[in-house]
């Protein structure tokens, strides 16, 4: 028995700073955010300004939300496509219920909160149901909300958006939480990075420091081994699609408060930003492994990569190269740390 | 004599058309290891998934403490006490070993929906659960993918032990290791036995089954070909009857007139047909 403790040790004192380092997953990430924050501070006067960091904030916030939703979903190893769409539909319930059929705010907020559960429900009850790949299921949800966004809305007000959320009953308070500004050094900020803060800050308590935060890394890296031992994975699973549902009607809501309309093909194409931000910020594909923080500053990449060169007053298409550089960047860094981990050694 | 801690009575099981499991009686008494024995294919995994709650049986009867019951979920057979450690571990490789260790029953502090996993306690259990079984981790925080085989399974049965197991059922947990790992396996199966625990073994290897086992249950294709004492068999006889008898012997036989093997000599029967890729351990010495 001695020999064996005794191997052991040896072999932990080998790996043990390297496994250490790369235990965290958005390590990654983070340095990379430090470099883009340091690059475009250097080569734009912009970038450090009140405005400008307020500009870029603004820009990652309810990308960030949607991120660390998408995030946990991710660690909980299934995606979401209809994500992006449902901050439109969500949008659009509580739009069209306060203007059309003129509810208060809230209570168009409450219902098209419903909607979203529900919405989230299905989409988890069917994955785990037909034991068929989330992408091909929320693709499914995708396609039928994209079209009940636009088939609805044109029903109802016969243009591709709706719009007068500004004279109905209960904007002032409602717009007060999801869609006010606060001025700090002169600059505008949104009431949307402190609901991104404040999220990925309970996405990070939730996942590191709860049973459920276990539960969810199990199952997205083992679910027939967390099934074994007792951890529902059914329930898991529906609660995690009801998560990211939820964020999408965060960020509806905030947008639909802010901008008093909703354009019917809003958040299409949003879906691959959500996972795009999440895999830089230290998520595997393969699920079982990720960082709510680290898909925050995904989003952060984003929004400052995004604000910077406008900024620098180059041509967006950049944009989309670096995007792409970054995501393969982050694969490959976040692969080789998966070999690692499970290398199985005998 | 006390009743076994657990019993089957002539259990079947068949899948659609496939009979998987047909008139297989054997019990587990507390303190001692039962060894179910048979080639791929004859049933072994079936008739524990049968034990732990995983398939339910249709035919026979199966009694826990000497009552009949019909399980219907793992959990079932955890909250009776009978903890299964699976082919495939139930670990998840990415999870640290404290994670792993308490996954499904994590301890926690706090009120209601704000209530936290207790980690120093869980990392501390952990690791004294671990040290109890003779396993030295220094740091519970490592993925228990970084671990090898031989320690995962230990892990594993560490777990099973810890969390009271009555019966700790072990699904080929030597089959993919070397001579000197099987060996520590084995060394923590013979320790839950010392421990009170009734203990199913599960395995292709008489080498390993034998030196460990109170009772050795043969299965092939689906059916029993009896259920052994130790006191009633010996090792070259269970070997030769899990290999098939005279089926053997022709085999032997056959390969001696065809020159197969080079060193064709009486000894070699034990080992040739049970376990071609794995040579046996010697858990009692070292
Ligand atoms: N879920 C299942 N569905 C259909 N057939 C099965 C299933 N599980 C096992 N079998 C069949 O039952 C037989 C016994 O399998 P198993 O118990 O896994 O054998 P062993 O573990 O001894 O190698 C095999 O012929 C196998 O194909
Ligand atoms: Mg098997």
């Amino acid at each position: 028995m001695a020999v064996v403790a005794h191997t052991v040790d040896e072999r932990l004192a080998r790996t043990r700073p390297l496994d250490r380092l790369l235990v965290r997953p958005e390590l990654g990430s983070l340095l990379g955010a430090l470099a883009v924050f340091a690059f475009f501070s250097v080569v734009t006067d912009q970038f450090l300004s009140a405005g400008g960091v307020s500009t870029w904030l603004d820009d990652s916030a309810t990308l960030g939300i949607m991120a660390v939703a998408v995030a946990l979903l991710m660690v909980g190893g299934e995606f979401d496509l209809s994500a992006g769409v449902m901050t439109a539909s969500t949008g659009l319930v509580t739009a069209i219920l306060a203007t059309q059929l003129n509810w208060n705010v809230w209570w168009a907020l409450l219902a098209s909160l419903v909607f979203a559960l529900v919405v989230g429900a299905l989409n988890g009850w069917l994955v785990m149901r037909t034991g068929l790949p989330s992408f091909i299921v929320t693709l499914g949800t995708f396609l039928a909300l994209q079209g009940l966004n636009l088939g609805v809305t044109k029903l109802v007000t016969g243009t591709v958006q709706v719009s007068g959320m500004r004279s109905t009953e209960g904007y002032a308070s409602a717009g007060f939480v999801f869609a006010s500004t606060v001025n700090v050094g002169g600059a505008t900020f949104q009431v949307s990075v402190l609901w991104w803060l404040g999220f990925t800050a309970v996405a990070t308590w939730l996942l590191l420091r709860t049973r459920l935060g276990n539960w969810i890394f199990a199952v997205g890296g083992a679910a027939t081994s967390a099934r074994q031992v007792g951890v529902p994975v059914v329930r898991t699973k529906v609660l995690l699609f009801m998560t990211t549902a939820a964020a999408a009607w965060l960020v509806g809501g905030i947008n639909v408060l802010r901008y008093t309309s909703v354009q019917a093909n809003q958040g299409i194409g949003q879906e691959f930003f959500y996972i795009i931000a999440a895999v830089i910020g230290g998520c595997l594909l393969t699920g079982g492994f990720g960082s709510a923080v680290g898909a925050a500053v995904g989003a952060l990449i984003f929004g400052m990569t995004r604000q910077g060169i406008v900024f620098a007053g180059w041509n967006n298409d950049w944009f989309m190269l670096f995007l792409g550089v970054m995501l393969l960047a982050a694969v490959l860094v976040n692969n080789a740390f998966r070999r690692r981990a499970e290398r199985v050694r005998r | 004599m006390s009743t076994p801690l657990l019993e089957v009575r002539e259990v079947g099981k068949r899948f659609g058309g496939v009979i998987a499991l047909s008139d297989v009686s054997t019990t587990v008494n507390a303190g001692e290891v039962t060894c179910v024995l048979g080639d791929n294919g004859a049933g072994k995994s079936t008739l524990i998934k049968i034990l732990a709650g995983a398939h339910p049986h249709d035919a026979g009867e199966y009694l826990v403490e000497g009552e009949p019951v019909q399980l219907s979920s793992p959990r079932e057979a955890l909250d009776r006490g009978i903890a299964t450690v699976f082919q495939d571990l139930a670990v998840v490789p990415l999870m640290s070993v404290w994670r792993n260790f308490f996954l499904g029953s994590e301890p926690r502090v706090g009120w209601g929906p704000l209530s936290m996993i207790d980690r120093g306690r869980a990392r501390e259990v952990t690791r004294k659960a671990l040290a109890d079984m003779g396993i030295d981790l220094r740091d519970v925080e490592q993925p228990v993918g970084t671990l090898s085989g031989g320690e995962r399974q230990c892990v594993a049965i560490a777990r099973a032990v810890h969390f009271g197991a009555k019966v700790l059922i072990l699904d080929e947990p030597t089959a993919a290791l070397g001579v000197k790992q099987a060996g520590v396996v084995l060394r923590y199966v013979a320790q839950a036995r010392d421990r009170g625990l009734g203990v199913v073994l599960i395995t292709h290897n008489p080498h390993h089954a034998y030196p460990v086992g109170d009772r050795f249950l043969l299965l092939k294709r689906g059916r029993s070909l009896g259920c052994h004492e130790k006191r009633d068999i010996t090792l070259a006889e269970l070997t030769r009857q899990m290999a098939g008898g005279a089926e053997l012997e022709a085999l032997e036989h056959e390969l001696r007139q065809e020159r197969v093997v080079p060193r064709p000599s009486s000894p070699t029967l034990e080992t040739v047909p049970a376990a071609p890729a794995a040579p046996p351990a010697r858990p009692g010495r070292s």
